[in-house]
């Protein structure tokens, strides 16, 4: 009971500041247009509404952040659908299939003599909807097969191209970068950033890191001996990549949290 | 009927992209495939809205716990699907850009669904921090060399690195931690990352290779 | 006067923390939280700025851009949502005014729907007012966002008039000048995707820069940066990562034009706030980690 009323005061009071916010920013709008400020007012204080709902949640679930949570899932959905529609069955469907439809959204018709194969992917795109049919949602399966097929197809030579052959090939590289001789590289021997010997340091690290992290995920053979100790290095670069990934994943997300507060402290206080 | 067909029509797909590759004759075989697949991936986006409104609406009929946010998730659905479809308040109406400046769809964009997908993801930063105080701990050699390495991207990546260690001199500058982050990303990471990425590569191309031989079936599911 | 605020908050609030760690008891999550949102909104408050270098993988991609001859050829791809928004689009408008400084010609377009919607925000803050002798179809053009991830990029590749019949405003690719001589992405002379995401930057490396053999740049969200740097420098010239990567960009832009110094730098301003966040987590793990040694040295548990 006490909860509810608790709620209750919550909700007019966070009411009470939106129409405020409503009120101040509509109050200071640049637009020429009462209609304008008064809306872009509106969504302004919505978005920061919605902004602290989302934060809510860390103190606990409530009803303000399952009311923001349940509209982002709804308004995703709708765009990205409205996009498909637009960029896809405008943009690529209708050009190719009828004059008529491409004067009417305003898409350039193109005249080919083998258009009648564009209808083949609606046809599967139709099929892959009968999955919304519980008694002939197996059809789906055919468009599914379509879309597995071609990532399939498109993955094997790009990732043998790419990831496998062009990374095994950017491994071997010089480990003695610059060398004049044994003699020349002790005389020249220091810790600069951009030094011979760092430079030679990091071929070696490259190199060795990533046989032996190799090694380390080849889990056929026992981790004993030279082999053992092979994977112990692997693992070790391995640590210092994750470690280098969490850093970067901390900057990311502070960076996120700090485009929020400006949003907050800018757009809709105007402090900054 | 159920099996086989999907089995052919993957193959047949899957082999003509990997041939045509060869064949700089057939070329637009491969445009054409992969133009099709950008269609059909359209539907997989129809798909996701067919499938939403009956499981919502399915929700809200049987009025089940939590209904009413079901209701703001088809409002929703709907008010974003109307102003895409209709371009309402576009300035260049029906031939304009859907995101042009001004249309409702765009304001919809920028008001609602932008702070909304932006803050899911800051509340990470919260996360990211909390996990910091009570989950990295320095229990072993492989936790501590992760934890270093960290603690010298988190430095060196910021503008306290180079006040920190910038006294030290021109023949050690590797030391300096902002440098020393970079060798981190350059040297050591770049080989893990390596490494990882040849493995997933081997995984990728043998999975592509399972499928299109018909070795690999799960996705036809388990029945029939 | 805003640093030694911030630093005496902070500071304390710290010592605060370690001081009850040592002393065993729990410190509530929440208190955590909102330790970070305060720090983080006392640096935006206090606008506390650093000074950035170019690192190389910046400055490459910057001197590539810098030295392609007036006219080049330039993709920019948005690839990238609100949630990679803060860290991504002030690399992606800061490419726009440098390609467009150097009179080159920018062909934008999208992997990501969301990409397309961040890029009529760019184009309306940032292309047309500091850029208003740039013609559309002339000096840029907007192909908006095709579905199919890297299949789009598979036809692009050799034809871009399959894939995108026309511009994202509904006019024929012939129509447009800067096409005449464009049939694929092949004659590009660069490629960047903006993104940190799938598709991004690997898509356009796997699909577009290794095939097509076209020099090929990126601007990535800090998450997947990591994960890119195998490519560089052989199949990527060189990489953004996260609002640190933007950071040096915008730092080497204004060094070389200042008369973008009065313009919005955002990611030059989000390094205080980076930098004093990035401090309160390295204090987090090391007041953590004392903690923990402190109850194994007694035999407890953490």
């Amino acid at each position: 009971m006490t909860s509810k009323i608790a709620m209750r005061i919550l909700t007019a009071i966070v009411a009470l500041i939106f129409l405020v916010s409503w009120i101040t920013r509509s109050g200071s709008g640049m637009s020429d247009s009462a209609f304008t400020n008064v809306r872009d007012g509106f969504l302004i204080t919505f978005a920061v509404f919605l902004t602290l709902s989302i934060f809510s949640f860390l103190y606990r679930d409530n009803p303000f952040y399952k009311f923001a949570e349940s509209l982002y899932v709804g308004i995703s959905a709708g765009y990205w659908m409205s996009y498909g529609f637009w960029s896809t069955i405008v943009g690529n469907f209708v050009p190719r299939a009828s004059r008529s439809l491409s004067e009417f959204f305003h898409v350039p018709y193109q005249e080919r003599a083998d258009h009648i194969l564009i209808y083949i992917p609606i046809i599967f795109g139709l099929i892959l909807l009968t999955r919304l049919l519980p008694k002939i949602g197996w059809l789906s399966r055919w468009s599914l097969a379509f879309i597995i097929g071609a990532t399939a197809g498109l993955n094997l030579t790009r990732y043998l191209r790419s990831d496998f052959i062009s990374q095994v090939s950017n491994s071997f590289i010089p480990l003695f970068v610059d060398w004049k001789g044994a003699g020349d590289f002790v005389s020249h021997i220091s810790l600069a950033a951009d030094g011979q010997f760092i430079a030679i340091l990091s071929n070696w690290v490259i190199f060795v890191g990533v046989m032996c992290g190799l090694v380390y995920f080849f889990f056929s053979k026992e981790h004993k001996g030279a082999f053992g100790v092979a994977s112990r290095i692997g693992i070790w670069i391995l640590m210092i990549t994750f470690g280098a990934s969490f850093g970067y994943t901390v900057m990311g997300r502070i960076s996120l949290l700090v485009g929020r507060i400006t949003f907050l402290f800018g757009d809709w206080l105007n402090i900054l | 009927m159920k099996r086989q067909i999907p089995m052919l029509i993957l193959s047949a797909v899957g082999t003509l992209l990997v041939v045509s590759v060869f064949i700089p004759s057939a070329r637009h075989w491969q445009e054409d495939a992969s133009l099709y697949f950008d269609i059909i991936a359209v539907f997989a986006f129809f798909l996701g809205g067919g499938n939403l409104i009956r499981v919502h609406a399915e929700k809200v009929s049987r009025k089940s716990a939590g209904w009413i946010y079901s209701v703001v998730t088809l409002l929703g659905f709907g008010i974003m699907l109307v102003t895409g479809l209709f371009k309402i308040g576009n300035p260049n109406g029906i031939a304009g850009d859907i995101s042009q400046a001004g249309s409702y769809f765009q304001l919809l964009f920028q008001y609602v669904m932008s702070p909304l997908n932006s803050t899911m993801y800051a509340l990470l930063a919260f996360y990211v921090a909390s996990a910091s105080y009570r989950a990295f701990r320095a229990k072993n050699t492989e936790a501590t060399i992760l934890l270093v390495a960290a603690f010298v991207i988190l430095l060196g990546r910021t503008a306290l690195g180079v006040l920190l260690t910038n006294w030290i001199p021109a023949q050690f500058s590797v030391l300096q931690v902002p440098n020393l982050a970079i060798w981190i990303m350059n040297a050591p990471n770049l080989a893990g990352q390596r490494a990882i990425m040849i493995g997933i590569s081997l995984g990728v191309i043998s999975m592509s290779l399972r499928l299109l031989l018909g070795i690999e079936r799960s996705y036809l599911g388990g029945d029939n | 006067m805003g640093l030694i605020i911030s630093a005496v908050v902070i500071g304390g609030g710290l010592l605060w923390m370690l001081y009850l760690s040592i002393k065993g008891q729990d410190v509530d999550r929440r208190i955590v939280y909102v330790f970070v949102g305060a720090t983080v909104a006392l640096a935006i408050i206090f606008r506390l700025e650093f000074g950035e270098v170019a690192t190389p993988i910046v400055k490459s991609v910057f001197d590539k851009i810098e030295n392609l001859p007036a006219g080049s050829k330039i993709v920019l791809s948005y690839d990238f949502d609100p949630a990679m928004a803060p860290e991504v689009n002030p690399m992606a408008n800061a490419f726009i005014r440098h390609i467009l400084e150097k009179k080159h010609r920018l062909y934008f377009m999208s992997l990501w729907a969301t990409g397309q919607s961040l890029l009529s925000v760019s184009l309306n803050d940032v292309l047309k007012p500091e850029f208003p002798d740039a013609k559309y179809g002339v000096d840029y053009c907007n192909l908006g966002y095709k579905a199919g991830n890297e299949g789009v990029l598979n036809v692009v590749i050799t034809n871009f008039r399959k894939m995108f019949p026309s511009d994202a405003n509904g006019n024929s690719l012939d129509s447009l000048p800067m096409f005449k001589d464009v049939e694929s992405l092949k004659d590009m002379d660069l490629l960047i995707s903006v993104g940190g995401g799938k598709p991004g930057v690997k898509e356009w490396i796997l699909f577009a820069g290794d095939p097509g053999k076209v020099a090929m740049a990126g601007g990535s969200a800090a998450v997947s940066a990591p994960l890119l740097y195998p490519y560089w420098p052989r199949q990527l010239i060189g990489l953004l990562g996260g609002t640190k990567g933007a950071a040096e960009y915008e730092a080497e832009l204004i060094k070389t034009y200042p008369r973008f110094k009065d313009k919005s730098m955002p990611a030059l301003r989000m390094m205080g706030p980076q930098t004093m966040a990035h401090v309160v987590i390295i204090a987090f793990i090391v007041i953590g980690n004392v903690a923990y040694f402190r109850s194994r040295k007694k035999g407890g548990q953490l």
